[in-house]
């Protein structure tokens, strides 16, 4: 193919996702520094760093920094512990075992909207969910999930969501794994914790790191499950930063700081995306 | 216990413990899809009913109440929509990038996804300024564009490496041949990516159904997605669970089964190529 028509082909692409990518950035970080509030729009002008003072002075940041590290850290343990443990116990042939794996991974593909209804009402209600009837059954009292365990119940939404999606992962990568080398260990006696730690778990550890990473990119950005049961309440006890730059946008109208959260919301998520970038490129063959 | 007993038994525990996960996890999709046949009394019913008569009655009653057939139009309009724009863009360059491969190639790959790992949140306002600049908030092309540019990095990555697969022989020999670049393309590359080109479709289209911000944000009421639509009954609690949850099972039911369908395309895609 002549090089002309190589470079042709490829153009749109590139042009059009950094337009994509360019103009809002730079966007974002022009609006970052001035003044610009709807509600105000006869003040205006450069302000430099102030909507970022003001961002991260407001009484609500530091919980929403600290939610949203709870939120991302939490439901990473869940969802790498339990994602091993079941995608191990499936890894073995069984009867019915195609069943069992769809009905593991269903929930990733259900979406957040929806899960989140779900859990917020057939199961958490207070009420009449099922929690609540367990908990009668059992002669405790009924606890009401999003109101006393707001940040709690939102973990466990994502969680049952992001479980499925380590377990699709994992399971994919287990069975690339040399069943010769486990058989020759089972022969010379090594047991089942011998094998996980020594051929198993070194196996699976490209799969575990590229599994954080991803998440860690998708959780920092959690929106709809929030947006749906808690609206970031009671107070701000389940506001991640996401809702929080959302809020001072749609609330408080304030593009200026809403951009000022914008911007250190996309420097946090590319600390992790140079990490994620770098574990993918060893992978990539040109 | 001989050890080829207690084998066994270990086995048989590993098994049970597998059903049991599957069916915790499982449960709370169970139960929406029973809901969704109760009458609203049955639904919140206390302690909850298993066993009841089923009604069809929600799922007739959906459009009457509700116009979810506009939401449902919104959601596979923008899903394809999105899907075709992204495969338009991608394809051909995809298809460049492949088979002529030089210095940069990876280095724009990587470029590429680095734009995906962009949080939406940080260019909010720049967006929805743009929509309103260009009088497109609320409308349906507006989603197309965001959910095409939004997945084209995955598009890219995922038919980059399913061009490469093809043998580099067979289009020398077709070069030989004479054919130009547009019939290489539509009458030896097609037909062979064929398959990759539809999965890669599958998952975009998965991947745009359930995207939840945009189209919260940039939608009001025409050109809400069935995401959107969901999240507007969030207000009235406890109110009319058996209907919510027979629009729920609509609008997951279809793309389950896509997911299903495209496992394999799905653990390429969002792992960004790097678990096979």
């Amino acid at each position: 193919m002549n090089p002309t028509l190589v470079k042709l082909l490829q153009a749109p692409s590139i042009f059009l996702l950094f337009l994509w990518m360019i103009v809002p950035l730079s966007m974002t970080v022009y609006f970052s520094t001035i003044r610009y509030n709807l509600l105000y729009p006869e003040r205006t002008g450069f302000i430099g760093l102030d909507n970022y003072e003001f961002f991260w002075t407001d009484p609500s940041f530091f919980p929403a920094l600290l939610n949203t590290l709870i939120l991302v850290g939490s439901v990473l343990v869940i969802t790498i512990v339990l994602g091993l443990g079941i995608s191990l116990l499936i890894d073995r042939p069984f009867r019915g075992r195609g069943v069992a794996r769809v009905m593991l991974i269903s929930p990733f593909f259900i979406m957040p909207t929806v899960s989140a209804l779900v859990w917020k009402n057939m199961m958490m209600d207070p009420n009449n969910g099922l929690f609540a009837a367990l908990s009668n059954a059992l002669g405790l009292q009924p606890i009401e999930w999003l109101a006393q365990l707001p940040l709690f119940s939102i973990i466990l939404m994502v969680s049952w969501q992001w479980t499925p999606f380590a377990i699709l992962i994992f399971m994919t990568s287990l069975q690339s794994q040399d069943q010769e080398q486990k058989e020759a260990a089972t022969l010379d006696g090594a047991g089942f914790w011998a094998q996980f730690w020594n051929l198993t778990l070194p196996h699976l550890a490209r799969p575990i790191s590229i599994v954080l990473l991803i998440q860690m990119i998708f959780h920092l950005a959690i929106f709809a499950e929030i947006f749906v049961t808690t609206s970031g309440g009671p107070g701000v006890s389940s506001t991640n930063l996401t809702y929080l730059i959302y809020i001072q946008s749609q609330q408080a109208f304030d593009v200026g700081v809403a951009s000022a959260g914008g911007v250190f919301a996309i420097i946090l998520a590319n600390i992790v995306a140079i990490f994620l970038i770098r574990a993918v490129g060893k992978t990539l063959t040109v | 216990m001989t050890d080829k007993q207690r084998a066994q038994l270990k086995d048989r525990i590993a098994v049970v413990a597998a059903w049991i996960a599957a069916c915790i996890f499982f449960f709370p999709i169970f139960w929406m899809v029973l809901t969704s046949f109760k009458t609203e009394g049955q639904a919140i019913a206390v302690p909850p009913l298993l066993f009841f008569e089923p009604t069809l009655e929600n799922y007739l009653e959906i459009q009457e109440r509700t116009n979810y057939f506009k939401f449902a139009m919104n959601s596979i309009i923008t899903a394809f929509g999105g899907t075709a724009l992204a495969l338009l863009i991608a394809i051909p360059s995809a298809y460049a990038m492949a088979f002529n491969s030089g210095r940069w190639t990876k280095d724009i790959l990587m470029w590429m996804l680095s734009t995906k790992m962009l949080p939406a949140v940080g260019v909010m306002m720049p967006i929805y300024f743009l929509a309103q600049t260009f009088n497109l908030f609320d409308t349906k092309l507006l989603l197309i564009i965001i959910y095409a540019m939004m997945n084209l990095p995955i598009v890219m990555l995922i038919l980059f490496n399913y061009f490469r697969e093809i043998p580099k022989e067979i289009l020398e020999a077709s070069r030989m041949d004479g054919t130009s670049t547009f019939n290489e393309i539509r009458q030896i590359v097609m037909p062979l990516a064929w398959g990759g080109i539809a999965s890669t479709a599958l998952l975009s289209i998965i991947l745009c159904w359930n995207e939840a911000f945009w189209s919260i944000v940039l939608t009001t009421t025409e050109a809400s997605t069935l995401t959107a639509f969901v999240a507007s009954f969030q207000a009235p609690e406890g109110l009319f669970w058996a209907k919510v949850s027979a629009v729920s099972t609509l609008a997951v039911a279809p793309i389950v089964v896509f997911g299903w369908m495209a496992q394999k395309q799905l653990v390429q895609g969002l792992t960004f190529g790097a678990v096979k």
